[in-house]
């Protein structure tokens, strides 16, 4: 059971939110969208990372203030090594 | 404006006035409604002084910038804070339109969004000396006074519904009740479960 | 009887209390502060079960949570619970236990002929099975059933209450032996918010079953002053007969608390709670559980750990045996020789694996005039339901091999000691190492990701020093770690506190014979491993100690190996030539020890399980006697039955009601959202295929929604209340996910949009009229809309007063009939539904439910998310190409529209199905083939996704997705079920009034 610290909630227990997927992954539109193969718009859609180590993931506070953020956890202590806002660039160190 | 003897709680079907508990002695928990609360949504960047001067003019209160903060005093309406451009304004039942379109007004051109959402929910307020241990059977959040004290609040998860938590000031010498904001259609399922987790503390409904 | 083996006095029972309790349908009488344990042994009772495979007869052999064999049935009918510990079962004034595995009774179990089979038992027995003859298999059934069964579960609903209850401390401290008191003290002193809990009924810890010493006075006197100077403080929890079961992710911890004193007191209070608590840091002072030596049936009703004898003699003042010998490898075991002794036990010998011990507890029992045996293995045993005498040999000096000869010791009571292994269970829940200390050849606790740490035994220090200082230690750390300041106090010191000399470690007590042959050197009593079982893995080629251990089964019973696993590894190690940290251990896991669902499942039973969401107007369609479907959370009115009319009746008179008067429908469920901000047209061009610019205030719109592989994912309505500011419907299940999906595009990939949105599903009570009297009963409630078709059209809304409350009505239609969904505020709705119902009755109105609902618009050919869509569905699949914008340069799912797997021909289409028979039901989800073959396979074309009884058409209908669909329209398909087959024509989806005549009416 995760305690996971809201970037504006602060410590919050795991049920309190909704896991999204990889964070940083570069959604190609319109235009650019249309440029790509089927197998780069497949490799957008489908293809994730799946480290056992730091994992750079999207969280959302469900329950909560409903805000979505990102997370550096490491998939295989579980660990929360950072937490920073959507936009914002994973901390030194941890970027993939 | 709807009619008041038109308007039903969500928790009307349970007779509460008829409550077995409602006069019970040595009660460690004691359960009630305030319905028809009037609830209003806004949503701006707190960042902008057009904004928050805006709202401060509109409904008399600063509004609460740090996270799970309650603004207001003890009488009048309250500002929750409910995320980093959310709050929720909490004011007697009847006021409502009047504060909403006072903060439209005062909006009037910039980005920010009024939403009356008093309709939605239910108020059920959770007092007596464990209500702490009550509201702890259902809800992860760090309940110790020092933790969660009066002026607070916060968005979470009570047994299986999401409520919105808020402890407000309470005038000397009163107990202090926690306010939970609760969606209508989660109202008799929280309600069944507050007094069965009630039920070894005692239960007084007070209506 | 019971004389003989209770002491006249001495032990922490209260003899002012006698208990009357039955074990295996015998009566006998215990004290308050027994176990079933004790009280057992008090009356003798030292069988009390047979083993899992060899149905061998098993005593109590540990007095803790490490037991292997005592595991009994607690109670009977629905409170029963199976395989509880008699060591851990507080003993209460009418508890009724029975042995579990033998049958008819531990004494004379039928079973036991199983031990005479053992060579058909060996490792890795069950999944042999598989590839012994087929044959066989009738033998082997018989005997995996029949030895499958530790204990029955109970056949009825608990009628006990469980609940569970989340905390957060600052420091939580597992354990409250010496090092957890010392721990919890020095936290609290220095004002933290402390948890501490123990397993046991009492505080104390190991120093309920000592003669120890603190500060020149008995320990005992030292617990209760901690003790009450914790009860003192404000924020310390102290949490008795509550085991920490589990230690999970940031400092999570899950206790379980036995709260009923007896089973049978369940009513009016929690018979158990389970506590989640949240720790900021967690001292782990779990103690060590002691470890046993592997000799030759060392598993015989009499054997015991050495630590347990001496706990039934102080604190349960109970003579184990009468006559005792030690078997040990270290000096502690030397303190029980002394305490039995003390005891009026005799003890005749104390038979050593090292050579020459020469400490000071071995000095004091040769000066107390007990025999030391150096050197020295038990080779034998005598007695199969109660020990009657051993054989001790001389070792060669590895420890190898025994010479000379043997010589003959009796005594009824074999108390062994093979050393303590640290309770690292919690610290490796949580995903913390274990190191390998070889001084004492233990695991001990190593680094971990958690903010937590071990004290004590649990740390690998045994001496009562030792543990005071570290738990001091360990609890002034952890509050350092967090901000507060340690306060200062006077240490306690043990007194006559002996220094111990180095244990020997012999994993496998050598004795005349291979290993195996005639006697079984056991490793897990629970689950009848031996060291030859291990040894036998390794021949057949296993390596890995996961792989040993489920080959093998050892650990894997309801104790998990607490006594014999690291000897077990240890045997395992050497057999595979190599040291035991390179062989590793297995992975501990919660629960530390069994848990009850009831706990886990706590209040979320019957009506708490899941919320019943309800609409304003629930009472009424209560009241009216519906039938109700769940949709999501919520309850939704499925068909409302009049007396004496089945389902089939019900629904098809609401939907001829709709079709020819008016229908009412409860739509409070569908998701709503309000949408503001100059970007919001933009944002829902972005999020629907279709266009969303142009759409005037005053004006609604049907929309689709895909993901961005290009499948539905939902749809709805949407409305535009004024210049950027809209009312998005959404799906009743849908809705949650929707926002959230929605929130989520805006705040990670269109930050920029200045959009808001706020769900507002519960701000209004929704009730919509359909059916061609609909306008005329809405126009007797409302003075202020104007409902002409003209100015009010199809796909638009307007606000007024409907039967006195303020409305937001829309014209919009699930159904294919003229209807107006009306929106009012939500503490309303009851009151209007019924001010409808009123007026309505003279225009023939009826409510309907979902059914209804489903069924007239399926007749129209209108799909629901979810139902004719399942994630792998696109617009064009649907036949509703004319809902994709071309031109739009972006929405969620455009590109995905162009990949060749959306484009190719074949894929599965929406079409209409007739079955031939109009009477044949075709069931939903049916396969849909070409032709009917004799065998399998046939090609399948599709399925079907919605299939009703039309009273409109006078027949049953299908929608369904059948590959290039459109172009079979007209062809005959099939749907095979298991007893015949329903052939049926494709047709168009669309049934009824195809050109919406009605609709626009």
């Amino acid at each position: 059971m995760f305690l996971i610290d809201c970037p504006y909630c602060g410590p919050r227990e795991e049920t309190e939110f909704s896991y999204g997927h990889e964070a940083h992954v570069h959604r190609p539109a319109g235009a650019a969208a249309e440029k790509l193969s089927d197998a780069e718009w497949a490799d957008y859609l489908f293809m994730r990372k799946n480290p056992k180590g730091v994992h750079l993931e999207r969280w959302v506070h469900t329950h909560g203030c409903r805000r979505w953020f990102n997370a550096a956890r490491n998939t295989h202590s579980n660990e929360i090594l950072a937490i920073y806002r959507v936009g914002e660039k994973p901390p030194k160190g941890l970027a993939q | 404006m709807v009619e008041s003897y038109r308007q039903q709680s969500p928790l009307d079907h349970l007779a509460l006035t008829t409550h077995p508990a409602r006069h019970a002695d040595d009660a460690g928990l004691i359960l009630g409604q305030r319905s028809f609360m009037e609830l209003i949504n806004l949503r701006g960047d707190a960042n902008r002084s057009d904004f928050t001067d805006a709202v401060r003019h509109a409904v008399k209160i600063d509004l609460p910038i740090s996270a799970n903060t309650a603004a207001g005093k003890l009488a009048g309406p309250h500002i929750l804070w409910l995320g980093p451009d959310e709050w929720l304004i909490v004011a007697k039942p009847g006021s409502g339109e009047r504060m909403a379109t006072a903060l439209r007004n005062a909006l009037a051109g910039q980005h920010a969004a009024v939403t009356e959402t008093g309709q939605s929910r239910t108020c059920i307020m959770i007092g007596g000396s464990h209500a702490r241990d009550v509201l702890a059977k259902g809800c992860a959040l760090d309940l110790h006074p020092s933790a969660f004290g009066a002026g607070q609040c916060a968005q979470t998860l009570l047994a299986k519904a999401g409520v919105i938590l808020h402890l407000p000031l309470a005038p000397k010498g009163a107990e202090p009740m926690f306010e939970i904001h609760v969606l209508r259609s989660f109202a008799a399922y929280l309600w069944a479960w507050l007094e069965d987790a009630a039920q070894e503390y005692g239960l007084r409904v007070d209506i | 009887m019971t004389k003989q083996f209770r002491l006249p006095e001495g032990g922490r029972i209260d003899r002012e209390r006698r208990l009357g309790f039955s074990f295996n349908g015998r009566a006998f009488r215990g004290y308050a502060g027994d176990t079933l344990a004790s009280a057992l042994l008090a009356n003798g009772v030292h069988l009390v079960g047979r083993s899992f495979k060899y149905h061998r007869p098993r005593g109590i052999f540990s007095a803790g949570s490490e037991e292997p064999n005592a595991l009994v049935q607690l109670e009977r009918g629905e409170r029963t619970i199976a395989n509880l510990l008699a060591t851990r079962i507080p003993l209460y004034d009418g508890l009724t236990a029975t042995s579990v595995n033998c049958w008819p009774s531990p004494e004379f179990d039928l079973m036991a002929v199983n031990g005479l089979f053992h060579r058909i038992f060996p490792a890795g027995f069950y999944y042999k099975t598989f590839m012994w003859p087929v044959s066989g298999w009738k033998l082997y059934e018989y005997f995996i059933r029949r030895a499958a069964g530790l204990g029955r579960a109970p056949e009825h609903p608990d009628p006990d209450t469980y609940d569970k209850m989340n905390t957060h401390a600052d420091v939580v401290v597992v354990g409250a032996g010496p090092a957890g008191l010392q721990a919890a003290l020095a936290a609290g002193r220095a004002g933290a918010r402390v948890l501490i809990c123990d397993e046991q009924t009492e505080f104390g810890g190991q120093l309920l079953n000592e003669r120890a010493e603190i500060d020149g006075l008995p320990a005992f006197e030292w617990v209760a002053a901690a003790e009450s100077e914790l009860a003192a403080m404000p924020d310390v929890r102290l949490l008795k007969h509550t085991t920490a079961f589990g230690h999970y992710d940031h400092n999570f911890v899950a206790l379980i608390e036995t709260r009923a004193a007896k089973i049978s007191d369940g009513e009016g209070k929690t018979r158990q709670r389970l506590w989640r608590v949240r720790a900021k840091r967690v001292v782990l002072a779990t103690g060590a559980i002691e470890r046993p030596l592997i000799f030759s049936d060392n598993d015989r009703p009499g054997v015991m750990l050495a630590g347990a004898a001496r706990t039934y003699v102080n604190r349960y003042a109970v003579r184990p045996g009468s006559r005792a010998v030690l078997f040990t490898n270290n000096d502690d075991a030397y303190r029980t020789a002394l305490d039995l002794k003390a005891a009026g036990i005799s003890v005749p010998a104390v038979i050593d694996v090292r050579h020459a011990p020469g400490g000071e507890l071995p000095a004091k029992v040769m000066a107390a005039g007990i025999e030391v045996i150096e050197r020295s293995a038990i080779v034998g045993v005598e007695g199969t339901r109660r020990v009657k005498a051993i054989e001790v040999m001389k070792m060669n000096d590895a420890g190898s091999g025994v010479t000379g000869k043997p010589r003959r010791i009796e005594c009824d009571l074999i108390a062994c000691s093979g050393g303590w292994n640290p309770v690292v269970h919690l610290h490796s829940h949580a995903g913390g190492k274990n190191v390998w200390r070889d001084d004492f050849g233990i695991f001990v606790p190593g680094p971990t990701v958690q903010a937590s740490a071990a004290a004590g035994a649990a740390n690998g220090s045994f001496s009562l020093q030792a543990c005071l200082d570290q738990g001091a230690q360990a609890g002034a750390e952890a509050i350092k770690l967090i901000g507060f300041t340690p306060a200062k106090a006077s240490q306690p010191r043990a007194t006559n506190d002996p220094t111990e000399e180095p244990w020997r470690n012999l994993w496998l007590i050598p004795s005349t014979r291979p290993t195996g042959e005639r006697g079984k050197h056991f490793l897990d009593q629970q689950n009848d491993v031996t060291a030859a079982d291990i040894e036998l893995a390794i021949r057949e080629g296993y390596r890995s100690v996961e792989h040993a251990k489920r080959y093998t089964t050892l650990g894997m019973a309801t104790d998990q190996g607490k006594t014999g696993n690291i000897p077990g590894h240890a045997i395992l190690a050497k057999a595979l030539g190599q040291d035991i940290p390179a062989t590793g251990t297995t992975t501990f896991r919660p629960p530390y020890t069994p848990v009850t669902m009831g706990a886990v499942a706590g209040r979320m039973v019957d009506q708490f399980f899941d919320p019943a969401r309800r609409t304003p107007m629930h009472a009424w369609h209560e009241s009216a006697g519906c039938k109700w479907e769940d949709v999501g959370q919520w309850k939704r009115p499925w068909y409302y039955p009049k007396p004496g009319e089945s389902m089939d009746d019900a629904v098809s008179r609401e939907c001829l009601t709709v079709r020819n008067a008016v229908g009412i429908l409860d739509a409070t469920t569908l998701g709503k959202i309000d949408i503001q901000g100059p970007d919001a047209a933009e944002f829902l061009n972005r999020v629907y295929t279709n266009a969303w610019s142009k759409l005037s205030p005053g004006r609604c719109r049907y929309g689709l929604m895909l993901r961005d592989d290009g499948m539905i994912f939902d749809d709805g309505v949407t409305s535009c209340l004024a210049e950027n500011h809209y009312l998005m419907t959404t799906t009743s299940g849908g809705a949650a996910r929707v926002l959230a999906w929605l929130e989520e595009w805006l705040q990670t990939e269109w930050p920029e949009l200045k959009v808001y949105l706020t769900s507002v599903t519960e701000q209004y009570a929704t009730l919509s009229l359909a059916g061609p009297n609909a306008r005329a009963l809405l126009g007797e409630l409302t003075a202020d809309i104007d409902l002409s078709p003209d100015t009010f059209p199809f796909m638009s809304w307007r606000t007024g007063t409907v039967g006195g409350v303020p409305a937001r009505v829309f014209r919009i239609s699930f159904t294919g009939e003229s209807a107006y969904e009306i929106n009012v505020p939500a503490s309303a709705g009851a009151a209007l539904w019924t001010d409808v119902m009123h007026a309505g009755e003279k225009h023939g109105i009826t409510p309907y439910g979902t059914e209804a609902m489903h069924v007239l618009r399926a007749e129209k050919g209108f799909i629901i998310a979810g139902q004719e869509t399942d994630g792998s569905v696109t617009p064009y699949d649907l036949g509703m190409d004319w809902i994709v914008s071309a031109k739009k340069p972006d929405f969620i799912g455009k590109r995905s529209l162009q990949r060749a797997d959306c484009m190719r021909v074949d894929r599965k289409q929406l079409v209409g199905l007739l079955p031939k028979n109009p009477t044949d039901l075709l069931p939903e989800g049916g396969q849909i083939v070409k032709e009917v073959l004799k065998s399998p396979p046939m090609p399948m074309l599709g399925h079907v996704t919605s299939s009703y009884r039309s009273a409109t058409l006078g027949r049953t209908f299908a929608l369904a997705l059948v590959k290039s669909g459109r172009e079979r329209i007209g062809q005959t398909v099939h749907v095979p079920l298991e007893d015949r087959s329903i052939a049926c024509d494709i047709v168009n989806p669309v049934f009824y009034d195809p050109d919406g005549s009605r609709l626009n009416g």
